[in-house]
């Protein structure tokens, strides 16, 4: 491995400590002792925040819960019809090969149209449609709005696994005795497998971290966590924030490494194989 | 061949929206034939398999196999099988799952499966290879694997669509060899694509040019090499000299003199022809002799103009005059010591040169062509 020279170390520090400075702020103000109402002091370690957390107090929990839920519903059915949507526009284009292009162009650009109109049309789009059509639960509001904009992460992702395909890969189950529903089963979707989860987990992302347009829809009651904590910002944050931020970057920390690790774990496998195959 | 056609393409045409890929094709092929479709890219050759796998429905005409008409039935419901040239080994199984999947949609059973992967994997000479993924395979033996996927079924055709074009040169030739003994062994009759002249004529049993979207020529391998039928045949199997010319005088016994930029080349004709019609004459380097003395009586001269040696046998350019240069191949063990410019007598076996109708093709776009 190349030696790092002192400067170009201590520069490497410098950008990672100002990108992580607000972090580490955050985690270890999780741990402050100090009650006031807007505890500027550190004045000793505690855990009263976590306590104060999980009890439950001001509903920041319920919050995460809602967001979580919006979060895997909105995953769900968006990796449902991004998925069938993709599967089914790419047959269409293949098809369509010797057919005009237009409509499969329009329909793909209206597909993706979501992520490139600004959220807070989107927002404001969806509270008139959801008032108009007297659409009221909290949660159906948060999902469908969510759903909208979730879409397009999963469309693309497999639209562009898809088009990378050998094509006579489909026509040689079919022609090995598959029905169309069967390659689908045994053949599209396994091979779509890596595209659909790497698009769930963005569109999750997008779900869990969406504020403009959950605000604009959210009716009646308690909103998502990005909304309660913009809410409570208002009043003053308290400390329990900090203590979930916490624990949410832990959870990103750990989910970063694992996977990571899964992947090295992988190629280690694989590069064994190849070596099997040279050996011989 | 009086038997049944075992699979018949009556009046197949394709069009896809920009014109006939196919142009009314009929073919009839008959059980344990080595057939192979013959014809550059894009003459619709790979549209003709698709459309006997059911990969693509025909505009009009019908697809029998033995007897029973296919035309309607998708492709998961017609016992015939495709080698595809990209392989298409599906990527998330191994050699074992690869093979066994189309037995699998079959329903036959687990055992029976396993047994069955085996033979076919013992067929390709890729036994133990179960466990791999088709990843970890060299060319060659996903080839293998694809093969073995298709015959495992036991298909009353199998449909080969370029399948050795992705290989280098030694492979190729192994796998022509293996391809062959394979189709011996298991008697399933194979309709083989390629645009590969030389693998035509080393493997096929019959040969069919195709030119765009329709057939120019069927016949044995033999037959279409040394008697073309059209100009398109003669330019794509082999090389030849193509002398195009205009009759000058025919004769009932069907001896006749072909003007061709002012030579007049002596010429034997199968058919009636005409004065003043217009033919090419097909002659195959490999048949032209020179020599000091007339070769086969004709009284034709010429002047060296080029010799190039190259592995075996030596090619001589030689001129009948400013326009008119015939090519010779001779074998290297009866190498001439004529020095370039020297005079000699040029001739050759009028019979071995067929006649065809002159067309308006462009020899420079056809492959093969000297």
């Amino acid at each position: 491995m190349k030696k790092h020279s002192f400067g170009s170390l201590a520069f490497m520090s410098l950008v990672l400590l100002v990108l992580y400075l607000p972090i580490i702020v955050v985690v270890v103000y999780s741990f402050n002792d100090n009650t006031a109402r807007i505890p500027l002091a550190f004045t000793g370690w505690s855990t009263r925040w976590y306590d104060s957390l999980f009890e439950g107090r001001g509903g920041y929990l319920d919050a995460l819960w809602l967001s979580v839920k919006v979060a895997l519903w909105s995953v769900l059915i968006s990796g449902v019809i991004g998925t069938l949507g993709a599967i089914g526009m790419t047959q269409r284009a293949l098809d369509g090969k010797r057919r005009s292009g237009w409509f499969d162009a329009v329909m793909e650009s209206m597909v993706t149209l979501p992520i490139m109109i600004p959220e807070i049309i989107l927002g404001l789009a969806f509270m008139v449609i959801f008032n108009a059509l007297g659409i009221r639960g909290n949660e159906a509001r948060l999902v469908m709005a969510h759903v909208t904009f979730c879409v397009p992460y999963v469309f693309l992702s497999v639209k562009s696994r898809l088009v990378g395909m050998d094509q006579s890969l489909f026509d040689a189950a079919r022609d090995l005795g598959a029905s169309s529903a069967r390659v689908l089963r045994d053949i599209t979707l396994p091979l779509c497998r890596p595209a659909i989860i790497s698009g769930s987990f963005l569109a999750l992302a997008m779900s869990m971290d969406d504020f403009v347009i959950s605000f604009f829809v959210y009716g009646a009651g308690e909103g998502t966590l990005p909304i309660k904590i913009y809410s409570s910002v208002k009043v003053g944050v308290s400390p329990v924030v900090n203590a979930l931020c916490s624990l949410m970057i832990a959870a990103a920390f750990i989910f970063a490494a694992l996977s990571r690790y899964l992947g090295a774990v992988k190629k280690a496998r694989s590069s064994r194989n190849q070596m099997g195959l040279t050996s011989e | 061949m009086s038997e049944e056609p075992i699979l018949r393409l009556e009046g197949l045409s394709k069009d896809y929206g920009q014109g006939m890929v196919l142009h009314s094709l009929d073919l009839d092929i008959y059980p344990g034939e080595f057939l192979t479709l013959l014809g550059p890219s894009g003459c619709g050759k790979t549209t003709t398999l698709r459309l006997i796998a059911g990969l693509e429905q025909p505009t009009s005409g019908r697809v029998f196999l033995e007897g029973v008409d296919m035309t309607d039935r998708p492709p998961e419901k017609r016992p015939v099988n495709t080698v595809f040239q990209s392989y298409a080994l599906f990527p998330h199984m191994n050699v074992f799952q690869n093979i066994a999947y189309g037995l699998k949609t079959a329903g036959v059973k687990k055992a029976e499966q396993k047994q069955r992967v085996e033979e076919a994997l013992a067929l390709v000479r890729l036994s133990g290879y179960e466990k791999r993924m088709p990843s970890q395979l060299s060319g060659g033996q996903r080839q293998r694997v694809a093969i073995a996927r298709a015959v495992v079924l036991k298909p009353k055709v199998l449909l080969l669509d370029e399948p050795l074009g992705a290989l280098d040169l030694k492979l190729r030739q192994e796998m022509q060899a293996e391809l062959k003994r394979l189709q011996q062994q298991l008697k399933i009759t194979f309709v083989y694509i390629t645009h590969d002249q030389e693998e035509a004529l080393n493997m096929s049993s019959r040969i069919i040019i195709i030119r765009e979207g329709r057939i120019e020529q069927i016949g044995t391998p033999e037959e279409v090499y040394e008697h073309p039928k059209t100009l398109f045949a003669a330019s794509f199997i082999g090389q030849s000299n193509l002398l195009r010319g205009t009759v000058s005088r025919y004769e009932e016994n069907g001896e006749l003199t072909l003007n061709v930029m002012g030579v007049s080349l002596p010429a034997l004709s199968d058919e009636p022809r005409q004065k003043g019609e217009r033919l090419a004459l097909c002659l195959r380097p490999q048949r032209v002799r020179y020599g000091s003395e007339p070769q086969h009586g004709m009284n034709l001269q010429g002047i060296i103009r080029e010799k190039t040696y190259s592995g075996g046998m030596q090619h001589t350019l030689i001129g009948l005059n400013d326009k008119l240069t015939l090519n010779a191949i001779t074998q290297a063990s009866e190498l001439d010591s004529f020095p370039l410019g020297s005079m000699v007598y040029v001739g050759w076996s009028k019979q071995h040169a067929p006649l065809v109708p002159d067309s308006e093709l462009n020899l420079d776009q056809a492959e093969g062509v000297l």
